[in-house]
């Protein structure tokens, strides 16, 4: 996206994972974004509360940096009334996006630790309906991918084209 | 292996690695080997899963480790549940448990269960996605000691105060303690919504439910 808009931004990134051990997010985007603003005239957090729970609004707001708003990225492809809606209508929504399409085997089926203990996915996805796929760019193979990541959770899937134009409005907001 | 502190050990181990077949095993033999349900629980069974939560606070166990080894812990409280029913220990009190409404995430409820259960709870869980009617329907029913409200969405949260709003429209708020948790609650929000006692964790959460019952007990002229 920052390619394809021309932005003059630098993007750092932090490992994914740190997602599934959210208490160690704050602290990562402080060291990070610490260090950045020696280098760099500003620095903004392209990252949503993603399960802070208002932890990294905190640091943003004592290093003078902004961040995007949401609760996570799910809020930022759908919409948040839209996801709310979602997951109101069946509460054991499971959500795809691109990326954990992408990376499914190694973010959820790994980390979950389904490769070694398969019996495990009674319990983690017992109470779950539907998985739906907020889909930013469904090519063929990701289709197949994602049919096939259902599969594997044994549930239906339900695909939304939400594009990314959502998350480049915010991210545009964020470097105004 | 009919050495009791050998089986205690073995007992200890698998349980840490969650090899419930093993540890289902063990549990036979200890008692065949004349051992008591109480010691196989709390000299082996509960430590080692005592031990799987200060893992996972250090970080050195992630969600699935923790699972594998609640399951087989679980496993084990099935045989030995109705053994130690037999034996007549009184109960340490009731704790009706649920997370609540649109929420399902269930893992942390369900470990924190398995540690009341073993340290002498009646539990009853009402599982996932409990509505707040659901809840005082099931008070007025258990008449527990305890309820307790898991929640790990920002945007579920708030059913804690719903639920508690629904106890004081049902006359209920004082009939029963209120205990709130789960991977975004914090003792502040728990104060927030007006709850009775938060716990970080299971172990945690059944030394602050043994305390809140005493206290009450100790309020209540018997
Ligand atoms: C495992 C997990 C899942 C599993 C849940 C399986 C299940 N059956 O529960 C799966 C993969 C299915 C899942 C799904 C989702 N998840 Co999830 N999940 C997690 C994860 C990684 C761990 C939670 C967990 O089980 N921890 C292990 C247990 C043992 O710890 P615990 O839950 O804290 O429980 C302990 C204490 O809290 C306490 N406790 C618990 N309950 C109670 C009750 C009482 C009364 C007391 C006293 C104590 C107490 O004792 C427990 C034992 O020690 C967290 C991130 C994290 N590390 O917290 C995200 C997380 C909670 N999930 C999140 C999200 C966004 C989702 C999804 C929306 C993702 C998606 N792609 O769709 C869906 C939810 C959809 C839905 N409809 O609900 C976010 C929430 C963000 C937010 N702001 O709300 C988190 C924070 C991840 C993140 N960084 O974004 N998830």
């Amino acid at each position: 996206m920052v390619a394809r808009r021309g932005w003059p931004v630098v993007v750092h990134p932090l490992p994914p994972l740190l997602h599934n051990q959210p208490h160690l997010i704050a602290d990562e985007v402080r060291g990070l974004a610490t260090a950045l603003l020696l280098t760099h005239e500003r620095v903004a957090v392209a990252y949503a509360d993603c399960g802070t729970y208002g932890a990294l609004d905190a640091v943003c707001a004592e290093l003078g940096i902004r961040m995007l708003p949401g609760l996570h990225c799910y809020d930022l492809f759908a919409g948040e009334s839209r996801l709310a809606a979602y997951l109101d209508d069946e509460p054991g929504t499971y959500l795809f996006t691109d990326f954990l399409v992408r990376s499914f085997e190694r973010t959820v089926v790994r980390e979950l630790g389904l490769d070694r203990w398969p019996e495990l996915a009674e319990d983690y996805f017992r109470h779950y309906t539907r998985v739906v796929w907020l889909a930013q760019e469904p090519t063929d193979d990701l289709r197949a991918r994602a049919e096939a990541a259902a599969a594997r959770m044994a549930l239906p899937l339900t695909v939304v084209e939400t594009g990314d134009g959502r998350l480049e409005r915010a991210l545009e907001a964020l470097l105004a | 292996m009919s050495d009791p502190n050998e089986i205690l050990k073995g007992l200890y181990d698998e349980t840490l690695v969650g090899n419930a077949p093993r540890v289902l095993e063990l549990t036979e033999e200890g008692l065949a080997a004349g051992m008591e349900p109480q010691s196989l629980l709390f000299e082996a069974l509960i430590p080692s899963l005592e031990e799987v939560g200060a893992r996972f606070e250090r970080g050195d166990f992630f969600v699935p480790e923790m699972l594998i080894a609640g399951r087989a812990m679980a496993g084990a409280m099935e045989r030995l549940r109705p053994l130690l029913a037999e034996t007549g220990v009184e109960t340490v009190g009731t704790f009706l448990m649920g997370t609540v409404k649109g929420d399902v995430h269930d893992i942390g409820k369900n470990l924190v269960n398995i540690m009341l259960e073993g340290a002498g709870f009646e539990v009853i869980d009402l599982g996932v996605q409990v509505a707040p009617e659901k809840f005082i329907a099931a008070i007025e029913e258990h008449k527990p000691d305890i309820v307790g409200f898991s929640a790990f969405l920002t945007t579920t949260m708030p059913m804690f105060k719903a639920n508690m709003n629904a106890l004081e429209k049902a006359g209920l708020r004082d009939q029963v303690i209120v205990m709130v948790g789960g991977a975004p609650v914090t003792q502040e929000y728990a104060d927030a919504v007006g709850a009775d006692g938060y716990a970080a964790d299971a172990s945690a959460c059944v030394k602050r439910a043994k305390d809140l019952i005493e206290q009450k007990r100790a309020k209540v002229p018997a």
